[in-house]
């Protein structure tokens, strides 16, 4: 192994800049650890969808921020001319014509694409096994799941395939799969990030962020992805610029914890893990107190009506006219439509678009949708009286370590119940960190760090000062 | 609200909302599933929500439009590139009634 392989991406881009480091060099070597998982299929981590074929042509000069340092890319994000798949059979070798402004704009920084990675379809899933393209292992052991939605992304940067990569969080999307495999995932505040190009899975959800090796890598891939975009009318200028963190401490930095995700229904070993974190940010100067989201225990069932919803609508495009898979020998239009759809998508894609079409429809909308949107209501309200109190909220980011692969496939609900702590933070729009914070049966365990609306430079500031401390050492996942 | 089931009539309903096929084999297993997990989410219905408004949105934005001027757009052959059968320079659908 290239001794590179283990330079965070703030390390390698300065490398490179320096010049003792080269961009060709540095993607040649990803490129061939990437291509050689892609080549094992099921006996590699199967974190690809797609692997470049060839270097860059031509690298960003070496004073471009992001210094030509490789960037994977969650499937779902359309790259001109890449196929974009999101995961699922109907959009089977889908080549956009344009590329998402979250990528346009990393690589206006700097970035090389070197791949697409592996999800759940339209990152719909905890797991990672509802992609059509089979699933992803967890690199800490390849028996268990690397989480989900955007498992491969994190798998590949968790074992040394990728220096950092691109996700997206709907419920938990990026934050569980960086727990489950021990790395760094954000997830910014709704509007940061410009939804344009992304396929869409929930659209008053859906948010875009990094997994990386550790918190100043986060950082430095936010700042280069954040701000208004005329082609998402939802996003927004960030406040001000993200800083590459440097806290060493938490003195006076008040973490508030709520009781409702410390006890029941999350695993013994997690919890140690998360006390031992939260003796650390004491160590370190933090004022700890528990604080309520009295709604938060309902933040699931909202989610699980609300993202649907949304998700039958936005899934209503893949209908076989204009772009991917349309069944044959179809008799009418509807017919068409129809057996389309059934040939396309995986069951949890159908599962959810059924889902989102009852809880719509006419006689039911009041009881589901209207009542989920009035919970989302409280649980922000939650948040906010939280915030009135504490600087930052600390949960577990998942209930339980990486599970066994084929474990809760067969229970839709189990597989709901990974995002218990994910899903508040996602319907009240705020910015969510998830870092590792220590093993719990040679597993990795994450730690969750929540702020308000914007207040990403404290939240990563907070995540900085623990992962020095913590000291949570990767290494050997590393293939 | 006591426990949801939802039947087999409901399902083929649904489906067709969602214009989506099913086989016979997927029918069950979808209304136990969706049966299930209505049975979890309905908790929501224990709350006192009555005055409590709607949130759709987390972000609240207002006239966000562009100024109305044209711009060229995507060129008619890049946007049948992907199109699954083409004729006369557009997509090509089976007839709404055979």
């Amino acid at each position: 192994m290239s001794d590179f392989i283990e330079l965070s991406a703030v390390a390698a881009a300065e490398a490179i800049a320096g010049g003792s480091l080269s961009a060709n060099e540095l993607f040649e070597t990803y490129r061939a650890r990437a291509a050689a998982d892609r080549a094992a299929g099921e006996d590699g981590l199967n974190c690809f969808t797609w692997v470049a074929e060839d270097a860059p042509q031509a690298f960003p000069s070496t004073d471009a921020p992001l210094a030509g340092v490789p960037l994977a890319v969650k499937d779902l994000f359309c790259t001109d001319g890449v196929p974009s798949q999101s995961g699922s059979r109907i959009l089977e070798g889908y080549l956009p014509p344009y590329t998402a402004t979250a990528v346009a704009r990393l690589s206006g920084a700097g970035t090389s694409l070197l791949a697409k990675t592996n999800q759940d379809e339209f990152a719909m899933g905890s797991s990672n096994e509802n992609s059509a393209f089979g699933p992803v292992r967890n690199p800490w052991d390849r028996t268990k799941v690397p989480g989900g939605s955007s498992g491969g992304s994190a798998a590949a940067v968790a074992a040394g395939l990728a220096p950092w990569a691109l996700g997206t969080d709907t419920g938990g999307s990026i934050r569980q799969p960086a727990a489950l495999c021990g790395i760094v995932g954000l997830k910014p505040t709704y509007g940061a990030v410009s939804r344009y190009g992304m396929i869409a899975f929930a659209s008053s959800l859906d948010q875009a962020g990094p997994l990386t090796r550790d918190v100043r890598d986060a950082a430095l891939m936010l700042r280069h992805m954040v701000g208004r975009d005329q082609c998402d009318a939802t996003s927004l200028q960030f406040p001000e610029a993200i800083q590459l963190p440097t806290a060493e401490r938490l003195d006076g930095v008040r973490l508030g914890v709520p009781d409702e995700f410390t006890g029941e229904g999350i695993e013994a070993g997690v919890l140690e893990a998360f006390q031992a974190a939260l003796t650390r940010a004491e160590q370190l100067g933090a004022q700890i107190s528990e604080v309520r989201l009295p709604h938060a225990p309902h933040a699931l069932s909202a989610y699980y009506v609300i993202a649907p919803a949304e998700a039958s609508s936005n899934l209503a495009r893949f209908d076989g006219v204009r772009y991917g898979l349309r069944a044959d020998d179809a008799t009418d239009l509807l017919d068409m439509y129809t057996r389309t759809r059934h040939d396309g998508f995986g069951p949890e894609v159908k599962r959810r678009i059924m889902l989102g079409t009852y809880a719509l429809s006419s006689g039911y909308y009041d009881a589901y949708y209207g009542r989920a949107q009035r919970v989302r209501t409280k649980i922000a309200a939650d948040f906010r009286s939280a915030f009135d109190q504490v600087d930052l909220i600390v949960t577990p980011t998942a209930p339980t370590v990486a599970f066994g692969l084929g474990e809760k496939t067969a229970d839709p609900l189990s597989m709901y119940l990974n995002d218990v702590c994910t899903v508040p933070m996602s319907l009240a729009g705020i910015p969510a960190v998830s870092i590792p914070c220590g093993l719990s049966q040679g597993l990795p365990v994450g730690l969750q760090i929540a702020g308000p609306a914007f207040s990403e430079n404290r939240l990563l500031d907070a995540a900085h000062a623990l992962e020095q401390s913590i000291g949570f050492d990767g290494a050997s996942a590393r293939v | 609200m006591g426990a949801t089931v939802i039947e087999r009539d409901e399902v083929l309903h649904v489906a067709r909302l969602a214009r989506l096929a099913l086989s016979e084999d997927e029918i069950e297993p979808m209304a136990r599933e969706l049966s299930a997990v209505l049975d979890h989410v309905a908790k929501i219905a224990e709350l006192d929500l009555g005055d409590v408004a709607p949130t759709a949105h987390v972000v609240e934005i207002t006239g966000a439009l562009r100024p109305d001027e044209p711009r060229p757009c995507l060129p008619r052959e890049v946007a049948l590139a992907q199109a699954p059968v083409v004729a006369d320079d557009g997509f090509l659908v089976p007839s709404p009634q055979a």
